[in-house]
């Protein structure tokens, strides 16, 4: 009883001290991000990295969301008479909410994983020691360019995962149920806001960027340098970043609606 | 840049530790098992000294508490006549760009070209253009038989010669400490011959203080100008080659013989045999 009770006081201490250092980190990338932008090159390289990395799966997986909001949305609608509006539902059901957190959720399990696991490596190679022995801070130079390279990346992953699906949904309803072609496209172009909707989207996807990528680049550097330790980072990494997706969507969610 | 803002002058020691004591901290916090107890050392610009003694030792650590990566529990290490770990965070990164480490696995940026990885100081911390940073590379790399290298990553190189790349980068900046943690091991003898050569050469030229950890008794005897031994987190013996060839101290005399018996332990600390084995009555 009392090893259970010390075991879960242990238990919330770490929590504490882990989301203590979690902060800390990420104050301090902020801090050393001056070289990130000084040499853009840095940056650019991990975005092309990550870009690499995520825009196959982004493109298929927004092409089948487009497909299925298509059959899914026409089944509904012409229910009431208004398939008309089919061109609307996709666009706002991908721009408000599945662009951001779908895309978020592929990215935390391609281009995050990888961030973790190369940051580990490195680590657990002695390599970020080895920087730090050059006098080269790693957190300015392997944690920040990756961090931003995340941010920047994921809204214009979003956009395309965004764009793509609509693509589908008009392959669907259009090119093969038949939907009447301008209805479809004009009644998208009235409906969708520019702030509200798809501003708003683009808030996610930056929130989202911002707390995946920067989960990824921390589980890395705080795993144990070991091969089990990377890998259990990895594992971290894909839960914690979905998990904060998802309750984060919601929270933006809310404020968005109660705003509007 | 070579002898520039040094408060230390010629005879003065560039490294020196006094009385260090060092414990890793466990997982819980607390300091764990002794590693260090009272280590004495000093180390004079232009000289080269070996540090030896067995496998767990301490050698590694004592580079570490050199560079400032872990702060000993007593003790000073003074480095250029600073205080290493009294020093503030930018102050200790100014001082380690004057020190160069070869790290005993190599520690290649495993994301970068032999070529950028000897770059890497370079593009750091100076403004040279491309093509002086160029000469430099393929000059340190020279050094190292590696050259012809240049375009290889990491992974496409051997063990041995990942080291030789690693002795490149941690030169590449002219140190005037610099730091070898086991250059020899896994050296083929020619390499060997001419790695022990670099080292001695090198030190000399930059008239920096040079530390070798290693385990090549007759290698390094050839090479150092002074040598410590290290055991049970002292040292028990040190004295320049000559002395050390002709010293009748248990712990020399089994090291540079080699033998499995006498004072230095091939166990680590461990309880009684029989008894883990469950055999003690
Ligand atoms: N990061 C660490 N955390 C905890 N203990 C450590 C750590 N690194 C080394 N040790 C312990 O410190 C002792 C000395 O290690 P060190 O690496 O300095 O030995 P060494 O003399 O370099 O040995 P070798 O010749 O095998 O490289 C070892 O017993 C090891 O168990
Ligand atoms: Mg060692």
């Amino acid at each position: 009883m009392r090893a259970f009770a010390r075991s879960i006081g242990h238990g919330v201490i770490d929590a504490v001290a882990k989301l203590g250092y979690f902060a800390r980190l990420f104050v301090l990338t902020l801090r050393q991000s001056g070289t990130a932008f000084a040499r853009l090159r840095l940056t650019i390289a991990q975005i092309h990295f990550i870009g690499n990395y995520s825009l196959v799966i982004i493109v298929v997986s927004g092409l089948f969301v487009g497909f299925v909001l298509g059959l899914q949305g026409y089944n509904t609608l012409q229910r009431y008479g208004s398939e008309q509006a089919l061109g609307l539902l996709v666009a706002l059901s991908l721009v408000r909410e599945l662009g951001p957190v779908v895309t978020a959720l592929l990215f935390a399990g391609r281009a995050g994983t990888s961030i973790t696991a190369e940051i580990g490596l490195m680590k657990a190679g002695e390599q970020l020691t080895a920087m730090e022995m050059m006098a080269v801070s790693p957190v300015a130079r392997v944690l920040a360019p990756r961090f931003w390279a995340g941010v920047v990346s994921m809204p214009l992953l979003a956009a395309m995962f965004s764009a793509v699906g609509v693509f589908g949904g008009y392959i669907v309803g259009v090119v093969m149920i038949g939907v009447d072609e301008g209805a479809f496209w004009s009644q998208m172009q009235n409906g969708v806001d520019w702030i509200d909707d798809v501003g708003n989207g683009v808030i996610k996807s930056i929130v989202f960027g911002i707390a995946v990528t920067f989960i990824a680049v921390f589980e890395g550097y705080d795993s144990q340098p070991t091969p089990e330790g990377v890998s259990r980072a990895t594992t971290r990494t894909v839960v914690s970043s979905s998990l904060a997706v998802l309750a984060l969507d919601f929270i933006l969610t809310a404020l968005m609606f109660t705003k509007g | 840049m070579l002898m520039s803002d040094s408060p230390t002058s010629a005879d003065q020691p560039f490294v020196a530790m006094q009385g260090v004591s060092f414990a890793y901290p466990t997982l819980a916090g607390a300091p764990g098992r002794q590693i260090l107890s009272g280590v004495d050392l000093s180390v004079k610009r232009g000289q080269l000294v070996a540090l030896m003694g067995g496998s767990g030792s301490g050698k590694t650590t004592i580079l570490r508490l050199l560079g400032g990566q872990v702060k000993p529990q007593a003790g000073t290490v003074m480095v250029d006549g600073r205080n290493v770990h009294a020093l503030k965070h930018g102050e200790l990164f100014a001082l380690r760009r004057r020190m160069g480490m070869l790290f005993q696995f190599g520690a290649l940026f495993t994301d970068m070209s032999v070529f950028e990885n000897v770059a890497f100081p370079l593009r750091e911390h100076t403004d040279l253009p491309e093509a002086a940073i160029r000469d430099l590379v393929l000059m340190k790399l020279n050094a190292v038989g590696l050259r012809g290298a240049h375009a290889l990553m990491p992974s496409e190189i051997s063990g041995g010669m990942a080291r030789r790349v690693a002795l490149a980068r941690a030169i590449a900046l002219d140190p005037q400490l610099i730091m070898y943690d086991e250059p020899f091991a896994g050296l083929d003898p020619i390499s060997l011959g001419i790695t022990a050569n670099l080292i001695r050469s090198l030190g000399a030229a930059l008239g920096a203080a040079s530390i070798i950890v290693t385990h090549d008794v007759e290698e390094s005897l050839a090479i150092v100008d002074y040598v410590y031994f290290l055991a049970e987190g002292k040292i028990v013996a040190q004295g320049t080659p000559d002395e050390i060839r002709a010293s009748t101290m248990p712990y020399v005399q089994q090291f540079v013989a080699g033998s499995p018996d006498g004072p230095v332990r091939f166990h680590y600390p461990a309880p009684d045999y029989a008894a883990d084995l469950g055999l003690a009555k």
